[in-house]
């Protein structure tokens, strides 16, 4: 009851503030959803080691949503400490950003809108998060997808805001693709879709196979990597990444909740809900480990560049999803789950930091355009620096913990793959902070390079703005320190309980203790320069930025100068949209007018129009007499004659 | 037989002679008009509530035919109706639409009263189709539903109403044929028209040549390809689907709900009704074209949909696209496959017959379709906005809705009997998104550019009412599908046992069954220690 509480509460949020409004009034339309989902955040703390007590002993049944031969799903929850955890994440954001809105959303004529989207999307993601069987993670994946769709469309009179989430929408829907194949395959093989009967069933088919299209191949793999492919889309991995950065045609909250804090770490928490298979699936893990490191990688090349602020940001979260990722394909998902938690906090934190700064300059995005802020707004450039901090890894705030951890664990697997993580994981690490110090010099400091009517009439965000950013400033300091030992350290083990499984086959030798320990474990004992490395990057990127943006500014041109051709590659985000407008989008069209117009009108209607030239003429004669009012005699008595000609063929054959 | 077949008949009856009543009052005045208006809804509410009084006398679990009427008529034919658990909810569906049709069509002037009775004598003929349990019954109101269906076109339709209206003739025409052809051989060969008793009777299905042309399962072959004729064109299937575009195009809006929510359904009926039962083997073997062809509509209509200038040709070429996941779970023949392809009928039923009634509401005030007219709509009409968009979410299988169950179930089937043609299908719903959410951009969202829509008025309250039963639906049915599963699953487990004793149990998915891996990893991890 607790549980489902903390889930329902968000989708009656959503009700009041759709349908309600005329009863609640525009304020209270905003106040209760609000109300409610600060009842939820703090019923998740409150619920944690509830949580981990529970460690999915029986799920929570509501009652049944389909049943068909073997398949049995009903509506449910599933307590562990994943879940937990997930809880936590989502519905604290989700009520920092609700009451964030308040103000930013302030002046838009359709609040209560906004509002029960957000709430919407609350209820999609906990659902997704508390799902007991595939196919109820599967309605919270697609549900949270049409919040995602809505408000990053929620402004419809600009054009480049439907296209946007068209995109999330359509891109999504490649991942979903395979998400769903991946589904059927499961259930295929297994005959249910229950995460536990699944779970259990998995160590089983260690090389089994099966036939997949025209090949036969191996069982685990295939899901494994079919399911990871939704992952993608959710998560913005390399491949299926363009819809990211376009998402930020939506409100800035929005930017901070979903496509930064909750949604886009969907992919992570499903690869870690389902380490039960990924750690019987090798391959499917290490395709998992290369593309997140691209994509870490990639984003982070791309962010260099970028001069739209919240562009930045989100390029940032995609790379720092692939660092998730790579911690999760390596078979550390208590790392993977300790850097969404803590990125979440900074990521928001930065978000509605950029929020603010977008509200104070009067809507304005592009950071060449600022300079010299943070003077005019203390608060928000104390925020933002905190931010900035926990994200490249300063110690001791949040993200350095994490991101630190990802990386030893990277470098502790010790194979290919993660060593390939690793090395392009402290290149990202380096970056991060270039960028991150890059975007906080450019708009902080330095002349003020934009409109001067906006400086004069830059203020800083209303009370009700900064608090919620408060809340969020706390995690940023203090998530690491304070979670460090629950999800990775000493602790971690009683903590996730069987929520995560580590499978004894890939544990790893710990020379210390001439003992085998699951990957977790045996990170904290890699080599000294293993753990101090990140740090250097940092260090080497905040003092790069320095130079080119503080000392010598005049350096980004020349180097702009010197190689037009890397720059433009990088502005152009490595040309993904234009390649898949080439070779997806306009062949579709083409095809799509070929197959109307030659194959539907050309072919198939020319046989038929063929077929009835000699005959029209006489339709049409019947037609006109009927119009002359007796079609419903011609009608009986066609009726009549159908039923004479049967009679007649039965009764005498 | 516990219930008399007397509720049934009444249900079968009562439409038809509603209409004739009507025709017989007819009225071009106002108030004959209203009359007519008031008379057709009634007769439509009571055939439904009493479809609701049958089905609270329902067995679900009972998979035998429930409410029979049996009684000798010519020769050998017989008069038998009855519904079994597949059926019962065809006939509420089509029962529950009915009002909601004659509610759009209130605003129709033109020779209102033939034109309501038009409606409900359909409504008889296609009740008719789902409770008939004997061929020759079955066969006429099949092809008699045609009639009024064309005169519907033909005489309220739109400018190539002629044209379209012949096209579906022509088309349905062949199928007929040979369909009739068929059941004369099947009486001649079984000595019964009775559905029921055919569906224990084993057709020939030794292979033999034909011209050289060799027939896997002999006279089932051929069978099914008479039936196919008929049923392939009414799903409709590719590439027999072209008269359908046409066919909504052309037909006012309460004929297009009709045509998507009731008359497409009667092909896929068939399918379940005779194609599996009685030609298991044929349908074995044959299953592979159906899902070629099935595949094929999918990515084919779909991508013709997505650019579409027209926004009920584009909802139409939907259809197909959707009538491809149907028979396609049909042909898997498995428990989720055939749920599916029921549920996918039934659910599209409410969703296309919305999406429909969304149309004709923009039609209705604008008085155009093409999609480059709209624009920035949601301005003016945030109602319509809000529904057009839960529908198009339904429509592209947004789990939450009744589009996702089905969609969902039939591709799970199928992937069970051919990876391909799940793969190849599921392809369909980035698809689906693609066309759907770009026609919803393009009419609702935007900037209003066309001076003609700044006094556009949104949804009044009949309209809003028409649909809301459709939202409740759409909705119910979508969180809570036990409540139809329940309802048809023990008829199609029936029917599957029957076919899998025909044609014996399908492949083991796996191929290795992974005993070998099972064994080794301890030993692995035994190393590890």
């Amino acid at each position: 009851m607790y549980y489902s509480l903390i889930v329902l509460l968000p989708l009656l949020g959503a009700l009041i503030a759709g349908f309600g409004v005329r009863w609640t009034g525009e304020r209270y339309a905003q106040i209760i959803p609000s109300a409610l989902l600060i009842l939820c955040a703090v019923m998740s703390w409150f619920g944690l080691p509830g949580a981990v007590e529970w460690d999915a002993r029986e799920p929570i049944t509501w009652f049944r949503w389909m049943a068909s031969g073997e398949l049995d799903i009903s509506w449910g929850l599933r307590i562990d400490t994943l879940t937990g955890v997930m809880l936590i994440v989502v519905t604290t954001v989700s009520a920092i950003v609700h009451v964030y809105s308040m103000g930013y959303m302030a002046d838009d004529p359709s609040k209560p809108r906004f509002f029960a989207y957000l709430s919407l999307f609350t209820f999609a993601m906990l659902m997704l998060v508390t799902a007991d069987n595939f196919v109820q993670m599967f309605f919270g994946w697609e549900g949270v997808g049409l919040a995602s769709y809505l408000l990053i469309g929620f402004w419809y009179h600009k054009d480049t805001a439907n296209a946007a989430s068209m995109k999330a929408f359509i891109v999504n829907r490649v991942g979903d693709f395979g998400f769903a194949l991946g589904i059927f395959g499961v259930f295929a093989v297994y005959g249910t879709l229950n995460f536990d009967a699944v779970f259990e069933a998995i160590p089983g088919s260690q090389g089994a196979t099966f036939k997949f299209l025209s090949w036969e191949v191996g069982v685990l793999n295939t899901l494994g990597m079919l399911l990871f492919i939704g992952a993608m889309g959710k998560s913005a991995q390399f491949f299926l990444h363009t819809w990211l950065p376009d998402a930020m045609e939506g409100p800035t909250p929005v930017s901070a909740l979903i496509h930064a804090a909750t949604m886009v770490t969907a992919g992570v928490f499903l690869v870690c809900r389902l380490s039960p298979l990924y750690e019987y699936a090798d391959g499917a893990a290490t395709f998992i480990t290369y593309i997140g490191a691209t994509t870490a990688f990639f984003a982070a090349t791309v962010g260099l560049v970028q001069n739209d602020i919240k562009r930045i940001v989100a390029y940032s979260t995609c790379s720092q999803l692939g660092y998730m990722f790579f911690a999760a394909g390596v078979g550390a998902y208590e790392a993977a789950m300790f850097h969404l938690f803590t990125h979440a906090f900074f990521k928001a934190l930065l978000f509605l930091g950029c929020g603010s700064v977008i509200h104070a300059m009067a809507n304005e995005q592009d950071i060449r355009k600022m300079g010299g802020l943070w003077r005019m707004i203390i608060p928000t450039y104390v925020l933002m620096m905190i931010g900035t901090m926990a994200l490249t890894g300063v110690p001791p705030f949040a993200g350095f913990f994490s991101k630190d951890m990802v990386l030893e664990v990277a470098y502790a697997a010790s194979n290919n793959a993660g060593m390939y993580a690793f090395w392009l994981g402290i290149v990202v690490a380096a970056m991060t902070s270039f960028y991150s110090w890059r975007l906080m010099f450019k708009v902080f400091h330095g002349p003020r390079n934009g409109d001067p009517e906006a400086y004069a009439h830059i203020h800083e965000s209303p009370p009700v703005m900064l608090i919620p950013m408060g809340v969020l400033f706390v995690g940023s300091i203090l998530a690491g320190a304070v979670f460090y030992n629950y999800f990775v350290g000493d602790g971690a083990h009683d903590f996730w309980g069987h929520s995560i499984v580590h499978a004894k086959a890939n544990y790893l030798y710990v020379e210390k203790y001439d003992e085998m320990h699951n990957i977790v474990h045996a990170a904290h004992y890699v080599p000294l320069w293993v753990k101090a490395l990140p740090f250097f990057a940092m260090l080497s990127g905040l003092l790069l930025a320095l130079y080119f943006y503080v000392w010598r500014p005049e350096t980004p041109a020349r180097m702009r100068a010197a190689n037009p051709g890397a720059y433009q590659f990088l502005l152009g985000k490595w040309y993904f949209d234009e390649l898949y407008q080439t070779i997806f989008v306009n062949p579709s069209m083409l095809l799509g007018k070929f197959f109307w117009k030659k194959g539907d009108g050309k072919t198939i209607d020319g046989a038929i129009d063929g077929l009835s030239m000699g005959i029209v003429p006489m339709v049409t004669g019947i037609f006109n007499r009927m119009q002359s009012g007796y079609m419903f005699h011609y009608a009986l008595a066609m009726f009549v004659g159908v039923a004479v000609i049967v009679t007649f063929a039965v009764t005498g054959g | 037989m516990t219930h008399s077949g007397f509720l049934l008949n009444i249900i079968l009856w009562l439409p038809a002679f509603g209409g004739l009543v009507l025709l017989w009052m007819g009225g071009e005045r106002e108030a004959e008009r209203q009359t007519a208006r008031k008379w057709s809804l009634g007769i439509t509410v009571v055939t439904f509530l009493l479809t609701l009084v049958m089905f609270a006398g329902f067995d679900p679990n009972n998979t035998g035919f429930q409410f029979v009427t049996d009684i000798g008529w010519l020769g050998g034919l017989k008069y038998k109706l009855g519904v079994d658990g597949i059926s019962v909810l065809f006939v509420m569906l089509t029962a529950g639409i009915m009002p909601l049709v004659i509610l759009a069509s209130w605003d129709v002037e033109k020779r209102a009263a033939e034109y309501l009775a038009a409606f409900l004598i359909l409504e008889a003929l296609m009740i008719g189709v789902f409770v008939s349990l004997d061929l020759f019954l079955f066969y006429l109101f099949f092809e008699a539903g045609l009639i009024p269906m064309f005169i519907i076109i033909g005489v309220w339709g739109g400018k190539r109403r002629i044209y379209a209206s012949f096209k579906f003739f022509l088309y349905t025409l062949l199928g007929s044929i040979l369909m009739l052809i068929a059941m004369l051989y099947m009486y001649w060969d079984a000595g019964t028209s009775d559905i029921v008793a055919l569906m224990d009777h084993e057709f020939s299905s030794t292979p033999f040549e034909v011209m050289g042309l060799e027939l896997g399962a002999g006279v089932q072959t051929l069978l099914w390809f008479a039936f196919f004729a008929s049923f392939a064109v009414k799903m409709p299937m590719w590439p027999v689907h072209t008269w359908l575009p046409d066919a909504h195009v052309e037909a006012p809006t309460a004929g297009s709900v009709v045509l998507a929510a009731i008359l497409l359904k009667m092909g896929g009926y068939g399918f379940i009704r005779f194609s599996l039962p009685m030609f298991p083997v044929a349908s074995d073997q044959l299953a592979n074209f159906v899902f070629f062809l099935s595949a094929i509509a999918i990515v084919y209509t779909s991508l013709v949909a997505l650019v579409q200038e027209d926004i009920k040709k584009l909802i139409a070429y939907s259809s197909v696209a959707h009538m491809g996941f149907v028979t396609m779970g049909i042909f898997a023949a498995n428990q989720q496959g055939v749920d599916g392809a029921i549920y996918q009928m039934i659910s599209h039923g409410f969703i296309s017959g919305a999406l429909f009634l969304s149309v004709g509401v923009i039609y209705d005030r604008m008085h155009t379709r093409e999609i480059s007219a709209y624009g920035g709509l949601v301005e003016r009409m945030p109602v319509y906005a809000t529904i057009f968009l839960f529908f198009t979410m339904a429509n592209v299988g947004l789990p939450g809705t009744s589009g996702f169950v089905g969609e969902f179930l039939t591709m799970m089937g199928a992937f069970k009997a051919n990876t391909w043609v799940a793969f190849v299908a599921a392809t369909g719903v980035i698809l689906s998104a693609g066309y759907a959410l770009w026609l919803y951009r393009r009419v609702v969202f935007g900037v209003m550019t066309n001076p003609a829509l700044e006094t556009i008025q949104d949804m009044n309250k009949r309209e809003i009412f028409t649909m809301i039963p459709l939202i409740a639906a759409t909705l119910y049915f979508g969180i809570n599908a036990s409540a139809l599963l329940d309802v048809f699953g023990p008829s199609v487990a029936h029917l599957l046992d029957g076919y899998t004793a025909a044609v014996g149990a399908p492949d083991p998915i796996l191929i290795q069954s992974g005993g070998e891996g099972a064994v080794a990893a301890p030993a692995k991890s035994g190393a590890a220690h």
